[in-house]
């Protein structure tokens, strides 16, 4: 009991409320527990453990309802570089800063990460595919204009790049497919050159009238030569 | 040595897949090729029509545990081996993880013991087909020159080219007339391909035509008699070009 109070107290969280061993301080000694248990320290997101738990309600909810969600994972491009030349204290601050602009892209009902150490990823609950590259450029925007101060006189800036993935509709995936399907699209944007989004092509089933015609045109000469 | 597995898909259903694939394992097994067909088309199957069987147990009583693979594998008197989905197994048009992990533990299974496996899929591009598709190692387009079974054809090599990274399908054109070839079908497919398809990917998407079929009535007389082609009518034009067929997937020397 004595080292749950002072980890609580430690974190920054409120201490229980009511007389000690009571039933709601007991009730609020555990939410605030479980509040500490599913945030990252560093930056106060949500961390990975309850991330996986808000995808897999997700896939739930996709796979019931076919609303369309978005999973974006994110990097920030050459953190090593922040670390070797400014220290460790400027690559926390970078984090910070990073997640900071993150929360700010997004909407109340999206669930911001940190999943690894310069790892982050979105959940985007009932988000209609074109928005996806538009919310991707909106963070890789807002994070490369960010001016960090890492010391007194010295501000830097970073890139992040991102990579996006649907869950697939009516249909029941896992987890694990669902976030290497975004971490594909992440490395492709990092092979890509970084600074960028990737996004899974989405599946274009119909056949434009533009399509149909040159389908039935009557063939050239050196396609029947073929 | 693992077997190949070839999954045999449309976009439009009724062009033919079902035919060409009994017949086509029944002509790779003329060749001494270890071959199973497997009917992936876990809704509406209809192999067991084709091939004239009254299956006892099926895929279905495997995948809800009351079977073993081994008692629903059914080797017909072809030559080659069958696992027959079972009719109406509506519970399976939808892709749950239970289907995919069941489908991926037969194949890995089947593997082995064969050198070819065709997978005999769903018209359409469901989440099944799209799924039973990624399975494969190799994709077989059946179409008809047929407008609208063309349509179709495109319509699900648009989807594999940019869902599956496919750039290289193999085409079948079914029921061919003397004034419509097969190599103007694949030439009019191609040519789409490479304006709307292709500009923007890694690799452009190309087609293999590996074997046509023209309309054979001794292919209507086979079907209402419920035999292959080539047991019905040995010499008629359809069972040489599936026995072409055959032979432009077997591998050399084997």
């Amino acid at each position: 009991m004595e080292s749950a109070l002072a980890l609580l107290a430690q974190s920054g969280q409120a201490l229980p409320a009511g007389a000690p061993g009571s039933e709601a301080w007991l009730q609020d000694l555990i939410d605030g527990l479980c509040q500490l248990s599913s945030r990252d320290a560093l930056t106060g997101l949500v961390n990975r453990r309850q991330f996986e738990s808000v995808l897999t309600r997700e896939l739930d909810r996709v796979a019931r309802a076919g609303e369309p969600a978005l999973l974006l994972m994110l990097d920030i491009d050459h953190f090593k570089r922040v670390n070797d030349s400014h220290g460790h204290g400027a690559g926390d601050l970078v984090l910070k800063a990073v997640a900071d602009a993150l929360a700010h892209c997004v909407r109340p009902m999206d669930t911001v990460a940190r999943i690894g150490g310069e790892e982050f990823a979105i959940a985007l609950p009932n988000c209609p595919p074109a928005f996806g590259p538009m919310v991707a450029e909106r963070i890789r925007a807002r994070v490369a204009r960010t001016r960090i101060a890492v010391a007194p006189g010295t501000t830097i800036s970073v890139t992040v790049s991102l990579g996006g993935a649907f869950a697939p509709q009516w249909v029941r995936s896992n987890l694990k497919l669902w976030l290497e399907r975004a971490d594909k699209q992440l490395y492709r944007a990092k092979s890509g050159g970084r600074n960028r989004a990737e996004f899974e092509a989405a599946a274009v089933a119909q056949v434009s009238a533009e399509e149909k015609s040159l389908l039935f045109a009557t063939p050239r000469a050196d396609e029947e030569q073929q | 040595m693992s077997a190949r597995i070839t999954a045999i898909t449309s976009g439009k259903g009724g062009v033919g897949k079902t035919f060409i694939a009994a017949n086509l394992a029944a002509q790779l097994a003329a060749r001494g090729q270890r071959v199973l067909v497997l009917d992936a088309d876990l809704g509406l199957a209809n192999l067991d029509v084709v091939l004239n069987l009254s299956p006892k147990v099926t895929l279905h009583d495997v995948f809800t545990g009351t079977r073993t693979l081994e008692e629903a594998l059914t080797e017909v008197s072809q030559g080659f081996s069958v696992l027959l989905a079972g009719s109406g197994l509506v519970e399976y048009s939808r892709l749950t993880p239970e289907v995919r992990d069941r489908l991926v533990e037969t194949l890995a299974a089947m593997a082995p013991r064969f050198d070819h496996i065709l997978l005999d899929t769903g018209a359409g591009i469901s989440d099944v087909v799209l799924y039973t598709v990624s399975l494969a190692h190799e994709v077989m387009i059946v179409t008809t020159p047929e407008p609208t079974a063309m349509t179709d054809a495109y319509a699900t090599i648009k989807v594999l080219a940019s869902t599956q990274q496919r750039r290289s399908l193999l085409l079948v054109v079914n029921q061919t007339l003397p004034t419509v070839d097969a190599r103007q079908v694949r030439g009019q497919l191609q040519q789409v391909i490479d304006r709307f398809v292709s500009p923007g990917l890694d690799k452009p998407v190309t087609l293999d035509l590996v074997g046509e079929v023209p309309v054979d009535a001794a292919v209507r007389d086979a079907v209402r008699r419920r035999q292959l082609v080539a047991e019905a009518y040995p010499g008629s034009p359809a069972a040489q070009a599936l026995a072409a067929l055959a032979a432009r997937l077997t591998p050399a020397g084997g």
